[in-house]
């Protein structure tokens, strides 16, 4: 089995993962970085943000306001020491941003310029029109590709962290081109995988977005945290899961159900379309419920009207907007209102972490989307989520190259084995005879997810999508798959990322469960209210080979005490 | 619910430990009429197939991963629609890369001639991030963002009639990205990349036959960088080395 060895390995190279990368090769020119993605790093989910990216940039603006924001948003479950770190770092990473060529939208005077977003009391979201990410991680990806010492192995898939004497040593990744395991060995590895999405049926996310990270520390022995919170972004096209951007909304769109009322008035009525993303998309399913929203193919709608924005702004603000609803559902927003529902987006929970990506398992870090720092709490606002890709992943890199600086190689002895052991492991599943089929159980897992996980949840149907996740786990042993080949075998990646995103699954349903109250995103129905007293406090879940075991930690509050949180 | 309608696709298998050469297979595919063609492969992938490899992720035409050549023509299949299609369908790998497997093709050599054109914003002196962004107006930006639009899906390599013979050409979206950072007005390396612009795989291989352009699904329009970095070329060239006794 062919070992490599560098000083930091990071997984993932998306907004977080590049950012890292260039912060270790930066931090240090004598260490050497490998950069692993499934993938080739543009095509990191990433590349599908669309509105923006948040930090202050105005007289109008300070990050006590951003803190503020943020706090409120997450329904006061953000860690505050580290929603401080936060808006004050992003400024300067949005800026480092700029300088390495990212073509953000511009005032007439030549500043960068700013648009509004839902939850942010003030024009604070840096964009470069509708494709912000797109431009934000080809910038990152083509910067990248000017430091000698960042190596990239790309369409490498990590299937297991290598652990041994309390400290993280390296990974285990299948080469996809050659079907050969490699060990990756490194003295530190920073995760930056990325979201979960495709535990459920109907998401924004790419197809890659199947939790590899949080499955890969969870297995380690790191805890979960705060994975009952799951984001469902008010505006996906119906069918696809498309998603159309907040921005729309920072523009001006209205939404309007099957009555032509604009029905957030009943919800947000201060904020309306500028309200939280939580907020907007239990609206929806309200009004869907009350029989207010249009009936189409693919259930009921709402519609996003960006007519009276007229075509000039639509072209120069929202020009992919404008593309992929004329391309997915036939429809010119500059003609017709865009039919829109809620739909899964992003995790606020991940991996937990402090300020500098460290988890509980010395050596190990993670950022971005995969991470809970927590800064998102219990929902995050849209954009906070790129500017967190920049800041906590250049803080993770840069961690993680100090740390690499520490320590050394010694102690290893059994990690040979384990590398064995996951290489043993990978070959099983080529060509392994067995009576379930991938798309079967993909097909129960994200069905059950949506069935008890969903906008609003309760009791028994929670209960019923962890025991359905535990069974699905039971047949994954049953597994059987038809391509013995070495070169490009996907169906083995794909029984890999099931397995992982069996993994994530059983612990959002787990925290969904035993969650009882409402508070951000997860919506309980049987616990309609927040309950401070109780439940002021992060989720943890930890593996354990009978199943996921519950803990949980305190929340750092430091400025903001919690409040009702009105709109 | 509209109703499914059953669609033969012909799919170009190519196995390297068991196949000699690329061979076509056949599948019938029951087709929503709203699908597209990456729907489709996706089906036979999950329900008929399990071992024909291909890529995707993103499914709305933004990450770049799924290009194939679909009837011929360089697409996304994100993008392309079964109902734009007369039935049998013909997928196959793009053309103009080695294939690895089936439906996915080699990479690399983009990926090393997109390092070789430098596609970053190089300065004489780097700027303290505390003091600010680099004024930049919206003619100023107008005047790169097009060109800012690749996704790399590599559309355009397969359409190119330059590389089909000259596998070494950079290619459009490599020197379309070279360009884009030359006309961005924040950069000072045009001097840096002009080497490799005129060097024999660089801009003065392309004979514009547009086609690049025409499948490009961003409308990047690589072809134009080129003609235009070409005069940009000369002017520069004119400039550097005519003084010194050159023409």
């Amino acid at each position: 089995m062919e070992v490599i060895r560098h000083d930091v390995v990071l997984v993932g190279g998306g907004g977080a993962g590049l950012r890292a990368a260039i912060a270790v090769a930066e931090a240090d020119p004598e260490l050497t970085v490998a950069c692993l993605s499934k993938v080739y790093p543009m095509r990191s989910h990433t590349v599908s943000a669309e509105g923006g990216a948040a930090a202050v940039a105005r007289e109008d603006d300070s990050p006590e306001l951003h803190a503020y924001d943020t706090v409120r948003g997450s329904d006061y479950l953000a860690d505050q020491d580290a929603v401080e770190l936060f808006v004050e770092e992003a400024p300067i990473e949005l800026t480092r941003l700029e300088h390495w060529g990212c073509p953000w939208s511009r005032e007439e005077d030549g500043r960068i310029a700013v648009r509004a977003f839902g939850g942010m009391s003030v024009e604070r979201t840096w964009f470069a029109a509708d494709k912000t990410g797109f431009h934000m991680l080809h910038s990152l990806f083509q910067t990248s590709l000017k430091y000698e010492n960042i190596v990239r192995l790309d369409e490498t898939f990590v299937t297991r962290l290598l652990v041994e004497d309390g400290r993280v040593r390296g990974v285990v990744a299948l080469d996809l081109r050659t079907g050969s395991a490699r060990a990756v060995l490194g003295r530190a590895v920073v995760l930056a995988t990325g979201g979960a999405g495709r535990i459920f049926p109907f998401t924004t996310n790419a197809a890659i977005k199947t939790g590899d990270g949080m499955a890969l520390a969870y297995r380690a022995g790191v805890p979960l945290k705060d994975m009952e919170f799951v984001q469902y972004h008010p505006t996906g096209l119906p069918g696809t899961g498309i998603l159309i951007t907040e921005a729309s909304r920072g523009e001006g769109g209205v939404l309007l159900n099957a009555n032509g009322e604009r029905y957030l008035e009943r919800y947000v009525p201060n904020k309306m379309e500028l309200g939280p993303r939580d907020m907007l998309a239990r609206a929806a399913i309200l009004e869907f419920q009350a029989e207010r929203g249009f009936k189409g193919t693919y259930g009921p709608y709402v519609h996003l009207d960006l007519t009276h924005l007229g075509e000039a702004k639509i072209d120069e603000r929202l020009p992919f907007v404008r593309e992929l609803a004329i391309h997915y559902v036939g429809i010119d927003p500059v003609k017709e209102p865009i039919p829109v529902r809620p739909v899964v987006h992003y995790m606020m929970g991940g991996i937990d972490t402090d300020g500098n990506g460290a988890t509980e398992l010395p050596g190990l870090y993670a950022a971005g989307e995969c991470a809970s720092v927590s800064i998102n709490g219990a929902n995050r606002l849209g954009s906070n989520s790129l500017s967190e890709c920049l800041v906590f992943g250049a803080r993770a890199g840069r961690a993680a190259a100090a740390f690499a600086r520490e320590v050394d190689d010694r102690n290893e002895p059994a990690v040979p084995e384990q590398a064995r052991d996951e290489e043993g492991r990978i070959e099983a599943l080529r060509g392994k005879s067995g009576g379930e089929r991938i798309v079967d159980l993909r097909r129960e897992m994200t069905s059950a997810m949506e069935r008890g996980c969903g906008v609003f949840r309760e009791e028994d149907e929670a209960r019923h999508t962890l025991q359905t996740v535990a069974q699905l786990k039971g047949r994954y042993t049953d597994l059987g798959l038809e391509d013995r080949s070495r070169v490009f075998n996907t169906e083995i990646v794909s029984a890999l990322e099931l397995g992982h995103m069996l993994d994530v699954a059983e612990a959002v349903a787990l925290a969904a469960l035993e969650r009882k109250e409402s508070r951000g995103s997860h919506t309980r129905t049987d616990f309609p209210a927040r309950d401070d007293e109780n439940f002021l406090k992060h989720t943890l879940v930890r593996f354990a080979p009978q199943g996921p075991k519950l803990d949980d930690k305190p929340v750092t509050i430091t400025r903001w005490q919690p409040e009702e949180r009105k709109y | 619910m509209e109703e499914k309608r059953t669609i033969r696709f012909e799919v170009l298998r190519f196995r390297p430990e068991q196949d000699e050469e690329p061979v076509w297979q056949t599948y019938d595919v029951p087709c929503r009429p709203d699908w597209v063609v990456l729907d489709a492969i996706n089906y036979i992938k999950d329900e008929i197939d399990p071992t024909l490899s291909h890529r995707w992720s993103c499914r709305m035409g933004v990450c770049g991963s799924c290009g194939m050549m679909v009837n011929g023509t360089p697409k996304l299949t994100c993008s392309a629609f079964v109902r734009d299609y007369p039935d049998p369908i013909r997928v196959a790998p793009l053309s103009n890369f080695p294939i690895v497997r089936d439906l996915v093709v080699d990479l690399e050599s983009f990926i090393e001639k997109l390092e070789r054109v430098k596609p970053w914003i190089i300065r004489r002196a780097e700027k303290d991030p505390a003091l600010g962004e680099y004024l930049q107006s919206p003619e100023d930006l107008s005047n790169f963002k097009q060109y800012s639009m690749c996704i790399n899906c590599m559309l355009c390599y397969a359409a190119c009639p330059v590389l089909l013979h000259e596998p070494e050409f950079l290619g459009p979206a490599a020197l379309a990205l070279a360009f884009r950072y030359n006309q961005d007005s924040r950069d000072e390396g045009e001097r840096q990349r002009l080497g490799v612009l005129n060097s024999p795989e660089g801009i003065w291989s392309c004979s514009y036959a547009n086609e690049c352009s025409e499948v490009c699904p961003k409308g990047v329009d690589p072809a134009a960088a080129i003609q235009k970095q070409k005069l940009l070329g000369f002017l520069q060239w004119a400039r550097v080395v005519a003084p010194r006794g050159g023409a």
